[in-house]
């Protein structure tokens, strides 16, 4: 087929195309995933009970608001990730910021508290069990983006699934927020982080394969 | 260099707004700027350079939803072209044979060249090899120029599965290529 016949085969077009597309196919695939996430958590481990007390703990909406921030990070990451030729600009810098952040927190508890207590304020009693939680409550979400992306054209396929994992994750995270009952900066700084990070490197390494177009 | 952006971008909204005639006119363009572009980076596989021109005009009508208005259509070219050139070099592993640098992205409507060679590949014969619900909805629709009315009563398909047959066969044609 010569290249003209191939041009006037796709211009015999029949229909608009919808603008936002991108956008659309996100919503879709994360109000599913995020379906998805928070029936996994209710069924394996449900709301923590002391949940009404908590609320009134400022450290309480920290740990929400950390995960929370990444979130925002990764879809922005994502939507733009998944179109030709559409620069990150100030991602890397709202990936950052949240890290960063958890950890100057992290850093001021570890040096107000004891030498004896610093152990017990970065393992809690859950630091075996947060992140792989994180990461099987990540599974919907991370499903979900992928599937988004496979219908758009994300060019750095790595990069794109990086970013779909760290969606997947930081959602995860955000939902286990209402069951653990860890409240110190330095465990969220660090298990949290690792939970949400395993479904972004695992993003990273299958991107290649799953992603392509 | 931007005159032919604007006129360009113009032409692709309006076909992606459904305008046919501005679509055919945009991607005749482009095809020329993509033959231009590919043939100066694939300087030593000259036999290449239509076969790309065709793929990554199939993967820019397949993709033409991620295309946002508000984006420099030069960027959204260059990086399908420069995705599909890359993904090709990989395919056959020879990376040596770039020689020029790939990032500058103003570069791809630099050169227009509208002289095509005879692609190699064959497409009308990859069409072949589509399942009847993909490949007559193509054939009817795309090749004889029939409305989804008229390819529907000749297939005895509905009219959302004609258009549903179109849009995967052509993802279907794509993905053909990259496995060839």
């Amino acid at each position: 087929m010569r290249t003209d016949e191939l041009i006037a085969v796709l211009a015999r077009s029949e229909e608009a195309v919808m603008p936002h597309a991108s956008q659309r196919r996100f919503a879709i695939a994360l109000g599913w995933g995020a379906f998805g996430t928070t029936l996994l958590m209710a069924i394996l481990l449900g709301v923590r009970p002391d949940l009404a007390e908590a609320v009134r703990l400022p450290m309480f909406w920290v740990k929400l608001a950390f995960p929370a921030a990444l979130l925002a990070a990764a879809l922005v990451a994502v939507l733009r990730l998944s179109c030709p030729g559409v620069r990150l600009g100030r991602v890397p810098a709202m990936v950052a910021a949240p890290m960063l952040a958890i950890w100057l927190l992290a850093a001021v508890v570890l040096l107000a508290a004891a030498s004896g207590e610093r152990d017990a304020l970065i393992l809690g009693h859950s630091w075996r069990s947060c992140p792989f939680t994180i990461a099987l409550l990540s599974v919907p979400l991370f499903g979900a983006a992928l599937w988004a992306m496979r219908g758009l054209a994300p060019t750095n396929l790595a990069l794109a699934g990086a970013a779909a994992g760290l969606l997947a994750g930081a959602g995860g995270a955000l939902i286990y927020a209402l069951h653990c009952e860890e409240m110190a900066a330095p465990f969220i700084g660090t298990w949290y982080l690792l939970g949400m990070l395993i479904p972004a490197v695992l993003g990273a390494l299958l991107g290649s394969r799953l992603l392509r177009w | 260099m931007s005159a032919s952006e604007d006129r360009l971008r113009d032409l692709l909204v309006r076909g992606l707004a459904g305008d046919a005639p501005a679509y055919h006119a945009c991607l005749k363009e482009l095809s020329a700027y993509l033959r231009a572009f590919l043939r100066r980076r694939l300087v030593r596989l000259p036999d290449e350079v239509e076969d790309l021109v065709q793929e990554t005009l199939l993967a820019i009508h397949i993709q033409r939803h991620t295309y946002d208005a508000g984006q420099p259509l030069t960027a959204w070219v260059h990086a399908i072209a420069r995705y599909k050139l890359v993904d090709m070099l990989r395919r056959r592993a020879v990376r040596e044979a770039l020689h020029d640098p790939l990032d500058n992205e103003s570069e791809v409507f630099a050169a227009s060249d509208t002289e095509a060679t005879e692609a190699r590949r064959d497409l009308a014969g990859l069409l072949e090899q589509l399942p009847d619900r993909q490949r007559l909805p193509i054939v009817h629709m795309k090749l004889e120029g029939l409305s989804v009315t008229e390819t529907a009563r000749m297939t005895g398909m509905s009219e959302s599965a004609v258009k549903v047959g179109v849009h995967r066969g052509l993802k279907a044609l794509a993905a053909m290529i990259r496995r060839e």
